[in-house]
């Protein structure tokens, strides 16, 4: 057979490189993917909705009156701490989500499709993680409305803003966890008891629903490094004051680092799955 | 038409491809998953605007293969190259070049078949107007239109397969693999995207076909590559690889079916036929002739005119792909039995 090989065709097409104008293209390309999904398939807004009503609801009344008092108050005093420290769990809980969701995906042929495609191979992760963002803000906004409505005050708008920046920016950095979950594990059962895992440690000791004071020391230790009380402390600082830096400045470290470090591995794991 | 004819369309090219250039070229591909050997140096050609078969029972390396040339794998040794970008140092221009349709459709089956085009037009850089048409355009060619705001999960599997080869043309690919298009479609579906293909070709592309259907093999691909375990184990134009398998059978049908005992009993008399006796086959009306040369086809047709006898018709047939596979590895390949015996004729009217 002969050997001969075509020339590479013309010149424009052998760039390699992809403009970041086409990069938000494809990301745009792929978002739109999700959002029809969603509007394919609108329970799968349930998590973003309900949770936020029902746990605002479920702390508020059940551990109110008590966790209150604690604080020298009563429900309404709880309702000023737990707010803010919802706004943290709700960022996570969604979080947890793009792990199944991404892992599904990845059990269809149409995954092949987009990686034959000369598109960035980050792009498909950023399509997913821009769409759990608005999830992300929906959930927020619906928890603000809770929140208000069983009595939170809103005093320092800036601060509500700046503190919903802060929980997707976080939000976005725990993502790449869950994807490299999602593109490593097996099925969506394993990646949702893995996330489950995480979750619910992360989640209950840290200083989202109370304060860590009373807890035993090792138990303390474990709360202080826990990025979620540092995101809890600051949003709280900044919704209804009290101290911020040092939590802020631990909260973005987290941020930083979680992206930096899972990001690649989780775009590695995605272009090399086989 | 005469017997001329018959020689030269039966003749065996033994060098068709000299000086034509390879869109896909692999060399000495290998890929091992532990102790299996996926692929085990596999060297190919197919050159551009036709159409390479690779056949081979399920587990023969036919996917693996594809998904090298796709860039979707990377291969533990060997070369290859697809419309000349390398699939190791340049995958991103060889993505722009291929399309890839998959034995599982590769679709968004949540997404509506037209959403489904306009998404990979915009992932290939389309402007939005230009995908937009093209997407309308493709839906049209793949009779599709109809279904163009449903759900990819409510198309058949025909409709999916369609739409599945649609998404691949959406950026003309060059270089097309379709890896086992038709499996799992019922037969009338199956003609359907077979229809297709032909058309692509026919427009220019260049494909590299997998397969475990000798038929389809035979319907699509002007050049076969039989891959077993791993290894090529036969490569070269289908009638070529027949022919080496085994000789040709020569259908005479005399205009008087009296004639047909005497005429058998001429050609073995003559000790013209090959290593079997002529058959007849009363239920045509024809006589079956083993033969394994040019030369001997030519003093059979000779003698034929000798005696004066009038013929009907004439033709040669070619052993069937399940007979090439069956010899050429010793095994029979695994492909489902239902298919109907392939057939190839060149048939001549005197």
């Amino acid at each position: 057979m002969s050997t001969a090989v075509a020339e590479a065709p013309l010149a424009a097409k052998g760039d390699p490189r992809i403009s970041p104008r086409a990069h938000a293209r494809h990301i745009g390309a792929l978002v739109r993917r999700n959002l029809l999904w969603i509007r394919q398939d609108p329970e799968s807004m349930f998590d973003a909705v309900l949770m936020p009503v029902i746990f605002t609801l479920l702390f508020v009344y059940v551990f109110g009156g008590s966790i209150g008092q604690s604080l020298g108050g009563g429900q309404d005093r709880y309702v000023q701490y737990v707010v803010p420290g919802l706004m943290a769990m709700t960022a996570m809980n969604i979080a947890t989500a793009v792990g199944t969701g991404f892992n599904e995906d990845f059990q269809k042929g149409v995954m092949d499709r987009f990686r034959t495609l000369p598109i960035g191979q980050g792009s498909v992760l950023f399509a997913k993680i821009v769409v759990e963002l608005m999830r992300m803000l929906v959930a927020t906004t619906i928890l603000m409305i809770v929140g208000v409505l069983v009595g939170f005050d809103i005093t320092n708008w800036p601060g509500l803003f700046a503190s919903v920046g802060l929980s997707v920016l976080f939000g976005s950095s725990l993502m790449w966890i869950f994807l490299v979950l999602g593109v490593t594990m097996k099925n969506a059962q394993s990646v949702q008891a893995m996330g489950f895992l995480v979750l619910m440690p992360l989640q209950f000791g840290s200083s989202i629903f109370s304060p860590t004071r009373t807890m035993p020391g090792w138990l303390q230790n474990f709360t202080d490094y826990n990025p979620l009380s540092a995101l809890a402390d600051t949003t709280r600082g900044l919704m209804v004051g009290g101290p911020v830096t040092h939590s802020l400045w631990v909260t973005l470290a987290w941020t930083a680092g979680l992206t930096l470090v899972m990001a690649p591995i989780a775009i590695h794991k995605f272009r090399t799955k086989s | 038409m005469g017997a001329g004819t018959l020689m030269g369309m039966t003749r065996i090219d033994k060098n068709p491809d000299s000086g034509a250039r390879s869109a896909v070229s692999v060399r000495g591909l290998v890929k091992h998953y532990g102790e299996t050997k996926a692929l085990d140096g596999v060297d190919l050609d197919v050159r551009e605007g036709t159409v390479l078969g690779v056949l081979g029972p399920n587990g023969a390396g036919k996917t693996t293969l594809v998904r090298i040339l796709s860039t979707l794998i990377t291969p533990d040794a060997g070369q290859a190259t697809v419309a000349g970008y390398n699939v190791l140092t340049q995958p991103r221009q060889l993505r722009r070049v291929i399309g890839l349709t998959g034995q599982y459709a590769s679709v968004d089956e949540k997404l509506p078949g037209w959403e489904n085009l306009y998404m990979i037009g915009r992932l290939l850089d389309l402007p939005r107007k230009d995908a937009r048409r093209r997407a309308d355009e493709l839906l049209e060619r793949f009779s599709l239109t109809e279904a163009a705001k449903r759900p990819a999960s409510t198309y058949s599997g025909g409709m999916r397969r369609r739409l599945d080869l649609a998404a691949s043309m959406i950026g003309h690919p060059s270089v097309l693999y379709l890896d086992e298009p038709t499996t799992g479609l019922d037969p009338r579906t199956r003609n359907e995207v077979w229809k297709e293909v032909k058309r692509m070709v026919a427009d220019g592309a260049t494909v590299l076909l997998t397969t475990q259907y000798m038929e389809e093999a035979e319907q699509l691909a002007s050049e076969l590559t039989v891959i077993d375990r791993g290894k090529v184990i036969a490569s070269g134009r289908i009638d070529e690889l027949k022919a080496r398998v085994g000789g040709r059978t020569l259908r005479i049908r005399p205009v008087d079916p009296l004639e047909l005992r005497p005429l058998a009993s001429l050609f073995d008399e003559l000790g013209l036929t090959g290593l079997a006796a002529s058959v007849v086959d009363t239920e045509t009306g024809t006589v079956l002739v083993p033969i394994l040369s040019d030369e001997q086809l030519t003093a059979v047709v000779g003698a034929v005119t000798a005696r004066g006898i009038t013929i009907g018709s004439i033709s040669t047939e070619l052993p069937s792909l399940d007979e090439v596979f069956l010899s050429l590895t010793g095994h029979k390949a695994s492909a489902p039995q239902d298919a109907a015996p392939t057939r190839a004729y060149e048939e001549v009217s005197a």
